[in-house]
């Protein structure tokens, strides 16, 4: 259901007639269709790690690597510069449809991610600082340190602060342009991080 | 200028994002030092002074915030309490594998305290986000 709402910023900087009305989609900023879904890939991950055996553990880290790599990517480099040159309405529209999706996908993702390669590191022993590309394990420690902090401290709170302002009767499009802007540059930066992890983990699966 | 553009500028409010994030660059290292190090014997020392600074950085923005005058609490906690149960249950997947693997002793503390930090800060972050574009309250 679209709910029409008059904004006056929205329309001056539009160059429309100042009670213009939004249509802005209605929507949930975390979708509660999707908590089933999550809860049950964390019970896959606690089920992985609990087996602690090859299959599951490469299975959930491949899966949630390559999601996390591919949507950082494609986000910072194909769709971010895109939502950047929108107009403001059409920009607000996909952001609703889009951004409550991210809220349960991101997290859930990284975790199993990150959880599954670390018992799967464990498991191989590749964690170790014996084992010959340790460098390289280091290294891939701090690129997913840097993320974490520039999506943990930058783009998840601008992520629910724009959804949350969208959810106001009238929205603040200044407001909405300052933390799209954040979560455009700072989903730019996560890409150019993800680039090397793929050098990174290509590297440890090649020896 | 609106109270709510003056929200929005946030001119008033303390440097709670910058903060945050220098604490949880903190215990990152933290975490990245003692799993670096693994299986061998590692001086706590340097993960310890990493996740103190880290969290007096984490108790200063709580201060700093406490003493904002006009910052929307209301919306703070709304956001921020829902933030903490989702942060608590990752912090607990990731406890969950250090105890898997034997995890124990000095290492396992700290790794904990550093999970307990980051489960608070980063909904402290969020709800701040949203609180500071908001209305004053």
């Amino acid at each position: 259901m679209a709910q029409a709402v008059t904004s006056p910023g929205v329309a001056q900087q539009a160059g429309a007639p100042p009670a213009a009305a939004l249509e802005r989609p209605d929507f949930q900023i975390v979708p509660r269709a999707g908590l089933p879904l999550v809860a049950l890939v964390m019970a896959l991950l606690i089920a992985g790690i609990a087996a602690n055996k090859l299959w599951p553990l490469e299975f959930l880290h491949v899966v949630g690597g390559a999601a996390w790599t591919i949507i950082d990517l494609f986000l910072g480099f194909i769709l971010g510069p895109i939502i950047g040159r929108m107009s403001i309405p059409a920009r607000i529209e996909f952001t609703t449809r889009l951004m409550p999706k991210m809220v349960l996908l991101m997290p859930t993702v990284v975790t199993v991610t990150l959880a599954a390669g670390w018992q799967l590191s464990t498991n191989l022993g590749t964690n170790q600082s014996n084992y010959m590309l340790h460098g390289w394990v280091v290294a891939s420690f701090i690129v997913v340190g840097v993320m974490a902090v520039v999506a943990l401290g930058l783009l998840e709170p601008a992520n629910i602060a724009v959804l949350v302002e969208l959810k106001k009767p009238r929205p603040n499009p200044a407001v909405i342009e300052r933390l799209m802007k954040r979560f455009i540059y700072t989903a730019g930066v996560t890409g150019l991080m993800q680039v090397a992890t793929l050098v990174i983990m290509t590297k440890l699966a090649s020896g | 200028m609106s109270a709510r553009e003056q929200a929005a500028d946030g001119a008033r409010l303390p440097p709670v994002t910058q903060v945050g994030m220098l604490s949880l660059a903190l215990i990152v290292a933290a975490g990245i030092y003692l799993s670096a190090h693994l299986p061998k014997h590692v001086p706590l020392a340097p993960a310890i002074a990493l996740l103190a600074a880290s969290a007096l950085l984490l108790a200063g923005n709580l201060l700093a915030l406490a003493r904002a005058r006009g910052f929307h609490w209301r919306r703070f906690l709304q956001i921020a309490r829902w933030a903490l149960l989702a942060y608590a249950i990752i912090a607990g997947m990731i406890e969950y594998v250090f105890l898997r693997n034997h995890t124990s002793g000095g290492p396992l503390v700290v790794l904990t305290l550093a999970l307990v930090v980051f489960a608070v800060h980063v909904p402290v972050l969020i709800g701040f986000t949203v609180a500071r574009y908001d209305d004053a309250g």
